[in-house]
């Protein structure tokens, strides 16, 4: 090594080195740290899908889809009404939540702006899209259950609809918003009124993203559970087409279930809790290509 | 090559014309909010004839572009005041159908902004707005706007492509196509090379020069060379107002103005 100038080593002194020790000790404590609760966030996730693996795979049988919940006490049984249950609710509240949700998301991002309705029109969509989801299914209980008189799948429906509306409205209005006002002023230029430029580019420039978050709403509504139980709840027999009465889904089964002193309920809870997660985990990751291939383009 | 270089070139050299006027420009005043961008633009642009707007960023260029198909009324807070006169009418009335307005007076942006569809689509969109074709004449007008276009022979056996699988170059000249299909009778062009390469640059420009035979053009540049190469008239702003105006050739060699002079000899902007 090259001899160091007197005038450098100079300030070499002690206190310079001390420091630097100081700060790799405290850089090194810091990853410690960070490193320590990332694993801890990720062995507690871990742990949940591997209890759930074990034990859903092992309640999982061809029972599960082609036999009815079995009633208290008695053996063997299915979760095919409530997988079709939940079939039925889940698409019915998408189906509700899309159009409001589009044409929502549509008006702030094109029409509203930033007047003042469109912005205390986003600040209560905000507020709705972390409402807790058992005041929706409160909600819902008090408007539809109470004055038909019964629980019903509509019901249920509309308080799905309520939880996905919110972030329907969200993401169109994100993704809109990234279409590039060129865009815009070009098919104006060309002499389009503001509701065919909407229909015809706008949305069709988004198209993709306006997907992923429908797509995002139907994973987040697909496992809600606290709203269906006060609005759709359960119905025992296999199929049931009747929206008007109860309808029985896998997150009621579940929590009733799970919660019961039955082995084969409870194993029916485990294989629908499986069965849930990967649908969800399908539909996220199905989003995530759809954007993915949206960006490559 | 310098401005003064390309006077020799043929399609500058053509200045003079008794052209009948196509836009009158009176006393017209811009805003954005509070900042006027336009400061009383008196200015006439002659009939199937080709006018630069040129002058440093900032001048009102684009603004003054952007006022003859009030593009600018997509935004609340930008108003124009005083007179432009299309066809013996004021287009800054109320009473004027902006959406008619503009399918006259065809605009290309800087950045080409093919829709997301079809590149036959594309260009059909502005027919299918206005006029009710049956689909062997819409091919027809399609076909031929893409080949006064100059961009024909390379999409006819991809027309039912996306437009934004285009080349940047390619993109538009498929927007110009998608202007001119509509039968305009103003091209509004707003640094419609700046995102180009040069050959695709020589290829819009060639373009610009055969477009005027039908079409009064009005194209803003930040390049005094393409000013000189492709237009007959040109008009040199500054800070929101007009300094001076007149056939290319003498704007360039024999400017009046002080600004001028010193705007296209290079001396500043």
């Amino acid at each position: 090594m090259a001899a160091v100038p007197a005038h450098l080593s100079a300030c070499e002194a002690v206190p310079w080195r001390r420091v630097r020790r100081q700060r790799r000790v405290a850089d090194r404590l810091m990853r410690v740290l960070c490193v320590a609760f990332t694993a801890v966030g990720v062995f507690a996730l871990g742990w949940i899908l591997a209890m759930l693996a074990w034990e859903g795979v092992h309640a999982l049988s061809p029972r599960i889809f082609t036999e009815a919940t079995p009633g208290p006490g008695s053996e063997g049984g299915g979760l095919a009404n409530a997988i079709v249950g939940s079939l039925v609710l889940t698409f019915l509240g998408i189906a509700i939540a899309t159009p409001i949700g589009v044409m929502a998301g549509t008006y702030l991002a094109e029409y509203g702006k930033a007047s003042r309705l469109a912005t205390t029109i986003r600040f209560v969509n905000d507020a709705l899209l972390s409402a807790p989801s058992i005041l929706i299914g409160l909600f819902v209980y008090t408007v539809m259950v109470q004055p038909m008189g019964s629980y019903s799948g509509w019901a249920g429906a509309v308080a799905l609809a309520i939880i996905a509306t919110p972030v329907i409205v969200r993401t169109t209005e994100d993704m809109l918003r990234l279409v590039p006002s060129t865009l815009r002023e070009a098919g104006a230029a060309l002499g389009a009124p503001p509701a065919i430029v909407i229909r015809s580019i706008t949305w069709r420039a988004a198209r993709a993203g306006m997907v992923t978050g429908i797509v995002l709403a139907l994973a987040r509504i697909a496992g809600e559970t606290a709203p269906l139980l006060f609005t759709a709840l359960n119905n025992s027999s296999w199929f049931n087409a009747n929206l008007l009465g109860g309808v029985s889904n896998l997150p009621v089964t579940i929590f009733q279930f799970a919660l019961s002193p039955y082995p084969n309920w409870q194993q029916l809870a485990w294989a629908g809790a499986l069965l849930i997660t990967v649908a969800i985990l399908a539909l996220s990751v199905s989003a995530r290509l759809l954007l993915r291939r949206r960006t490559t383009r | 090559m310098t401005p003064l270089a390309a006077m020799a070139e043929p399609g500058a050299a053509r200045g003079k014309t008794d052209a009948p006027v196509r836009i009158a420009c009176r006393d017209l005043n811009f805003h954005y909010g509070a900042s006027r961008a336009l400061k009383d633009i008196t200015l006439d642009f002659y009939d199937r004839q080709v006018t630069a707007l040129i002058g440093p960023s900032g001048c009102g260029k684009s603004t003054l572009l952007r006022c003859f198909n009030r593009i600018y009324s997509l935004y609340p807070e930008q108003r124009a005041t005083g007179e432009i006169i299309l066809d013996g009418r004021n287009i800054l009335s109320p009473s004027v159908d902006v959406n008619e307005l503009r399918s006259r007076v065809g605009m290309v942006f800087q950045k080409p902004t093919p829709f997301p569809m079809s590149i036959y689509d594309n260009v059909a969109f502005g027919l299918r707005l206005y006029e009710r074709l049956p689909r062997s004449e819409l091919d027809g007008r399609v076909e031929a706007a893409l080949r006064r276009a100059a961009l024909w022979d390379e999409v006819k056996d991809k027309l039912k492509e996306p437009g934004t699988g285009l080349s940047g170059g390619q993109q538009q000249r498929l927007c110009i196509a998608r202007a001119i299909a509509q039968r305009p009778e103003v091209i509004l062009l707003d640094e419609p090379t700046s995102a180009l390469d040069p050959i695709s640059t020589g290829k819009i420009e060639e373009l610009i020069d055969e477009l005027r035979a039908e079409f009064t053009i009005v194209i803003v540049t930040h390049s005094m060379q393409q000013a000189a190469r492709i237009s007959q008239y040109t008009a040199f702003m500054y800070l929101g107002e007009l300094v001076e105006f007149g056939p290319t050739s003498r704007i360039f060699m024999n400017p009046r103005e002080k600004r001028t002079h010193d705007y296209v000899t290079g001396r500043f902007g």
